[in-house]
């Protein structure tokens, strides 16, 4: 009888301690969905036409990028950071959606993060996931990631085949191409509640502003020559589209 | 008759087993030869092995995969074809490598050792950590052209790896990652400090007077850049070589953009020099003289060259014979020969 008495304490106290323990245990997930855009127009890989400020036209064949070192802003100002990499390829729809994970079921005002990858994580040696060097973003002869590859086939172009490529990366000054974007949200978001976040990825402002790209004079940009004109284009190219 | 069969079973069983314990004992490396331990006197490695703890497993593939052509695009080029084990892991005495299809490249193979004490790799520095220095040559259009994509693909078509990587890592995920970590586990323990200079700066052995004279001339000409034990400062500079019109190569400014860069080289190692031949960044010496013959000869240096190379000064006929001399003694003949590091094949 004893025996079992102190059984059922023992028993009701891992409950309570199991109990407890999930209590302030209250996370969720937020899932980001990046719509990539050419302007107004939705981006499509080799067979949609666009133009760009000089009115160059032009197609997009490959557009990929780097997010990491986000934070989400909660309505106390504080920040909640997410210590997760994301690839984000036009070409593979799956990437375009990502999910971060663990984070308090909360209300958030705004989200910041990098285009690209932290100087930490680019003097990291063998890595996985997204920064795994299998997803050709990465640079072996002046070793660190890639941050943003745009690709396309512009007439304009004197590369041969007017081909345009900008492989954009480093992670030093002077030519440092971190850039952080800190973005509002249009009204509070619940972890927990919302389901998802819709950011846009607006491909044109890559060619667009501060600095107008003119396809004949850079078509080609894979090193740090040329490099930051174009991470400063990219800094805001991104905005929020809706929460739902 | 039963009898007899279980007998002559039980033998062929025995021999079987004898002949893949004999097999293994060749080839495996113990627990004990793949400890890290550093040479006295030696500083604390840039690359310590946290996170790719040393394995007998893990360095066997890393062996297998450092002298497999599998790494390449066309599957002729291993690492180990451009650095021989037998010239301190050089490719000695090419002045410059072959690649794929025949192709050269702009810079000599440097020698692979002591490499957990770099800070940086590759003549110009652009590969800052051990365990991505090798998609530096893989990818290289003249040296293996192969992507890492394509690499893992290879390798999880072969039936070998895909039992050589479940039983380092005790599952089957081949991955660029473990197969980084692996390579990095065999060229990280190339450590060479076995030299009659050890020796004779650990109170083990002794030099004659010329080598003795050879090493004062050395601290006082030579040891600004060339610093010991490793024989680096592991820093760019200038040495006052002329730049090669057919090679246009710009060293150190080609990774960091900068001016200030330009016609910098990494400062190699010393150790086991004279097995190296030949000398610079492009292979333009072929004799320790010719080299020193450069240092000692500031008129013909070309501009902008580091200041160290100009306190060098004359170097007499006997003076350059002490240096080489002294150079020599730099030669660790057990390090070419430890089995440890031979193609496994």
């Amino acid at each position: 009888m004893r025996k079992a008495a102190f059984l059922a304490i023992c028993l009701t106290c891992c409950v309570l301690i199991v109990g407890f323990k999930r209590i302030p245990q209250q996370h969720g997930s937020l899932t980001i969905t990046f719509k990539h855009l050419v302007g107004n127009i939705p981006l499509a890989l080799d067979t949609v036409q666009y133009k760009n400020e000089l009115r160059q036209p032009f197609t997009i064949t490959k557009f990929k990028y780097y997010i990491s070192n986000i934070h989400l802003h909660k309505t106390d100002g504080s920040l909640v950071p997410v210590d997760q990499y994301f690839l984000i390829n036009e070409d593979e729809p799956d990437s375009k959606t990502i999910t971060l994970s663990d984070i308090p079921t909360s209300q958030f005002t705004g989200i910041d993060f990098i285009i690209g990858v932290d100087s930490l994580h680019n003097c990291s040696g063998a890595q996985s996931g997204a920064l795994d060097p299998v997803n050709a973003m990465f640079w072996a002869w002046n070793t660190g990631y890639i941050f943003l590859k745009l690709e396309g086939k512009a007439a304009a172009s004197k590369s041969p085949g007017h081909l345009f490529e900008y492989h954009i990366g480093g992670y030093q000054q002077p030519t440092n191409c971190i850039r952080t974007v800190s973005l509002q949200f249009p009204r509070a978001l619940t972890v927990g509640t919302d389901k998802e976040l819709v950011l846009k990825t607006d491909a044109a402002e890559i060619l667009k502003s501060p600095n107008t790209l003119d396809f004949s004079k850079l078509s080609s940009v894979t090193d740090f020559h040329n490099a930051t004109t174009i991470a400063d284009n990219y800094a805001d190219m991104f905005s929020v589209s809706k929460i739902r | 008759m039963k009898k007899r069969l279980i007998t002559i079973s039980a033998i062929l069983l025995c021999a079987l087993l004898f002949s893949f314990v004999a097999h293994r004992s060749t080839e495996a490396v113990t627990a004990e030869q793949v400890t890290l331990k550093i040479p006295k006197g030696f500083p604390t490695p840039v690359y310590n092995f946290s996170n790719n703890d040393p394995n007998p497993l893990l360095f066997s593939l890393g062996r297998k995969l450092f002298y497999d052509p599998i790494l390449s695009k066309d599957s002729n080029i291993s690492c180990g074809t451009c650095h021989k084990q037998a010239a301190v892991f050089s490719d000695a005495p090419l002045a410059l490598s072959r690649g794929i299809s025949g192709l050269t490249g702009t810079r000599n193979a440097p020698a692979l050792q002591n490499l957990i004490w770099n800070t940086s790799f590759m003549w110009d520095g652009g590969v800052n950590h051990l365990e991505v220095q090798p998609i530096s040559p893989i990818t290289n259009h003249v040296e293996m052209d192969e992507t890492m994509a394509s690499v893992i693909r290879k390798l999880h078509r072969s039936s070998t790896y895909r039992e050589s990587f479940s039983t380092a890592f005790g599952d089957t995920v081949i991955s660029s990652e473990r197969m980084l970590k692996a390579l990095a586990q065999f060229i990280g323990l190339m450590i060479s400090a076995n030299s009659r200079y050890d020796h004779f700066v650990n109170h083990k052995g002794t030099f004659t007077t010329q080598e003795e004279k050879g090493l004062q001339l050395f601290r006082d000409k030579c040891a600004n850049c060339h610093h010991e034990p490793l024989f680096t400062d592991n820093r760019y500079r200038n040495n006052g070589l002329v730049p090669d019109s057919a090679l246009h190569d710009k060293g150190r400014a080609t990774i960091t953009g900068l001016q200030f860069d330009e016609y910098k080289f990494k400062v190699p190692s010393l150790r086991n020099i004279a097995l190296t031949p030949p000398y610079m960044h492009d292979g333009r010496f072929n004799t320790l003289n010719e080299v020193l013959g450069h240092y000692a000869n500031p008129k013909k240096f070309a501009p902008n060259t580091a200041k160290e190379m100009y306190e060098i000064g004359r170097l007499s006929s006997a003076d350059k014979q002490a240096i080489i001399a002294f150079l020599h003694t730099l030669t660790d003949s057990s390090f070419i020969t430890d089995k440890r590091f031979s193609n496994p094949d």
